[in-house]
């Protein structure tokens, strides 16, 4: 199975796009791709339950779907009933539809404040749903994060999340695919998060629209599952719906034992399958980037979309020396909202709020090293320091190790799992014309509260920044 | 699904880059569960100040823009949250197609799902069009589904590119799930031939 008939080489993305056509692209239609998770969040899944209804239509394999709640669920603490209230009426009876969906159609939920509840795209993974070679879906831009297992995992629209609930299967047109190639070895206080940064500014917000890429090279292979979900994740951001990495034993140690994991001799059979997934030898790519892992620095942005990054030490881009008018344009546009002067430097720039969470960020490794970063230390007075926990089961984890106690100490909140400031959805937002360092992955203009100015940087940039009240070289502070 | 064909309208310039869904619409207006008002909210941080009221330098403020269904963005239409909310503000702001030289993956197949054009036309022909709807606010457009163009005011008809099965979806007014659901045979055979990788519910 490394190659296909033909003896044709292909890549990982191919292999797992073939093993799922239910019936090929004709020059009338599309693929129609078999999907094997669907995952289902509170925001994007309601119109699609209603259209669903209104056909007389049922879920064709609740048991291959699996709902949470994320995106506007609080994050503020239980009260003495041990319920998370939500005080948000529309979140509220947004949240009642979810359970009302999910009741009627048989599909699983984790509902707010039970123990499995996360930000979808933290809860596939630790519970062992998301596996090497399948095909995911969920109504979320970042299902790209599950394509750091080899999945091919990408978003969806709400009329896709109804094709998907009501027949298993999605139609789509072949992508094209691009190896992002990182070799060499990442210098010390620069992270996964500063890769795709890195890769972004590079590529740009649509570079790599029409593509699936593969992340390959040494600095990704020595990096943990949770560095290669942070970096998939934010395939989206350069344009790429799905980014996919080869599994190995990385992989295969991260999933074994995981609640739905497969056990005994169906494990040792589905890793036997998994092996054969990575690209072959000779496999071809419509396109290939590399990028040098030792030459990178923290990364930061400055402006309003993810592809305006740079090293932290650097300065802030002169409009003027754009020779593309419509660059110019943006680069303008997006230096007035930010409040910054070109040429200026970003560190020692204040901040007002620290976010570290988000589906990017807010896994227990991004949490221990937030907290190793802080220990000892404390947040600067003019900051609010936010740390998010993907899900109930990381803030378990995270509470078991002292990690907790060790953020409250520095003066940071700890707050209840869920999307939270990624997305300010649910309260926590910035007030107009503050300035946050966030772990998130989108810096667009009100993502964050309405008015809101985000520079997005790795968990070591957010601690290190929030310990100095300025931007701030997480090198300068290393422990 | 009403059928999309041909329609002639007027243009709204809003040449400005990789506009991502989240400026078409914030993500606090996304708590709702059905498509409705949402035309209200398109472009809200854009369009409206602080205290609720229009921004009178939005273009789609002007009074000279008002009733115009064609907008054009700037490169890289549409990029960032997958939410399907942003064609239906668009849609119900009363736009009917969108311009621009390209439009993010995920953003053009919702607008295809729901008669919202995505017309992608060559940089030419897009500084063209935007520097006559700046220039002329009446500069009216007419996009033909059927023969994929879009016909400038100088009598140039302009291709663009629609795949076959949504733009046979479109001139018919059929929801794509039709199609899907006629497959039950091949998707339980491929079922059959493939055990689940996972299982959410035991029963
Ligand atoms: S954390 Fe942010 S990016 Fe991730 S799923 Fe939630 S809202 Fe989307």
């Amino acid at each position: 199975m490394t190659s296909n008939e033909n003896g044709h080489p292909r890549t990982l993305f191919e292999k797992v796009w073939e093993n799922h056509l239910v019936k090929p692209q004709t020059p009338d239609t599309p693929a129609v791709l078999y999907i094997d998770l669907h995952l289902v969040h509170e925001v994007t899944s309601p119109q699609a339950f209603t259209q669903l209804r209104e056909q007389n239509l049922k879920v064709r394999r609740p048991d291959r779907t699996m709902a949470t709640m994320d995106h506007s669920t609080p994050t503020t603490p239980k009260n003495s009933l041990g319920i998370i209230p939500v005080t948000d009426s529309m979140a509220a009876a947004q949240l009642d539809v979810m359970r009302k969906n999910c009741a009627d159609f048989g599909i699983p939920l984790y509902d707010l404040g039970t123990e499995n509840q996360g930000i979808v795209h933290v809860i596939g993974p630790e519970q062992g749903l998301t596996q090497p070679g399948m095909t995911i879906v969920c109504g979320d831009s970042h299902t790209s994060t599950h394509g750091a297992f080899g999945a091919l995992a990408f978003g969806i629209g709400t009329s896709e999340v109804a094709h998907v609930l009501a027949t298993q299967c999605l139609l789509q047109s072949r992508p094209k695919t691009m190896a992002v190639r990182v070799d060499g070895r990442l210098n010390q206080a620069v992270t996964a998060k500063d890769i795709i940064l890195a890769i972004i500014a590079q590529i740009g917000v649509g570079g790599g629209t029409g593509y699936v890429f593969e992340y390959m090279g040494e600095a990704i292979r020595a990096l943990s599952m949770e560095g290669r979900m942070t970096i998939c994740n934010m395939s989206i951001e350069g344009g790429a719906r799905a980014g996919m990495v080869a599994p190995d034993e990385t992989t295969f140690q991260y999933v074994a034992g995981k609640p739905y994991a497969p056990k005994g001799a169906e494990w040792d059979r589905a890793v036997a399958g998994w092996r054969k997934l990575p690209t072959d030898d000779g496999a071809t790519f419509d396109h290939e980037i590399v990028l040098d892992a030792d030459k990178l620095t923290p990364m930061i942005t400055y402006g309003t979309n993810p592809g305006m990054g740079m090293p932290i030490n650097s300065y802030v881009p002169d409009p003027d020396k754009l020779s593309d008018v419509s660059q110019k344009v943006a680069l303008d546009k997006a230096l007035t909202y930010m409040g910054l002067q070109p040429g200026q430097k970003l560190v020692g720039q204040p901040v007002d709020v620290v976010f570290v969470g988000s589906c990017t960020n807010s896994r227990i490794t991004d949490l221990r090293e937030a907290a190793r970063f802080i220990e000892g230390r404390k947040v600067a007075s003019n900051v609010r320091m936010m740390v998010v926990p993907g899900s109930q089961q990381v803030k378990r984890q995270a509470e078991a190790e002292g990690l907790d106690k060790v953020f409250k100490e520095a003066g940071a909140e700890w707050r209840e799992a869920g999307c939270s400031m990624c997305i300010a959805m649910n309260g926590d937002q910035l007030q107009p014309g503050q300035y946050a360092v966030s772990t998130s992955n989108r810096n667009f203009e009100g993502r964050q509260g309405k008015g809101g100015r985000t520079f997005l940087a790795s968990p070591l940039t957010a601690v290190a920044s929030a310990i100095n009240g300025v931007v701030t070289d997480p090198r300068e502070m290393t422990n | 699904m009403e059928p999309v064909r041909k329609f002639s309208g007027r243009l709204a310039p809003l040449p400005i880059n990789d506009i991502d869904t989240d400026q078409i619409i914030p993500a606090r207006y996304l708590k709702v569960t059905d498509k409705n008002g949402l035309g209200q909210a398109c472009f809200s941080d854009w369009r409206y100040n602080a205290d609720g009221s229009p921004k009178a330098d939005f273009i789609l403020n002007k009074p000279e823009y008002q009733g115009t269904s064609v907008l054009i963005g700037g490169h890289n239409f549409g990029c960032g949250s997958s939410r399907e909310h942003a064609p239906w503000a668009l849609m119900g702001a009363g736009f009917k197609a969108v311009i621009s030289t390209y439009f993010a993956d995920i953003f053009r197949n919702n607008s295809l799902k729901n008669g919202l054009l995505p017309v992608v036309v060559d940089e030419e022909t897009h500084r063209q069009l935007i520097s006559l709807a700046e220039e002329d606010p009446t500069t009216e457009v007419v996009v033909d589904l059927e023969s994929q163009t879009v016909t400038l005011p100088d009598g140039r008809a302009v291709n663009f590119p629609v795949d076959a099965f949504s733009r046979y979806c479109l001139l018919n007014g059929v929801d794509q799930l039709g199609f899907l659901m006629g497959l039950d045979e091949q998707i339980e055979k491929y079922e059959a031939g493939n055990p689940a990788r996972v299982q959410t519910v035991f029963s």
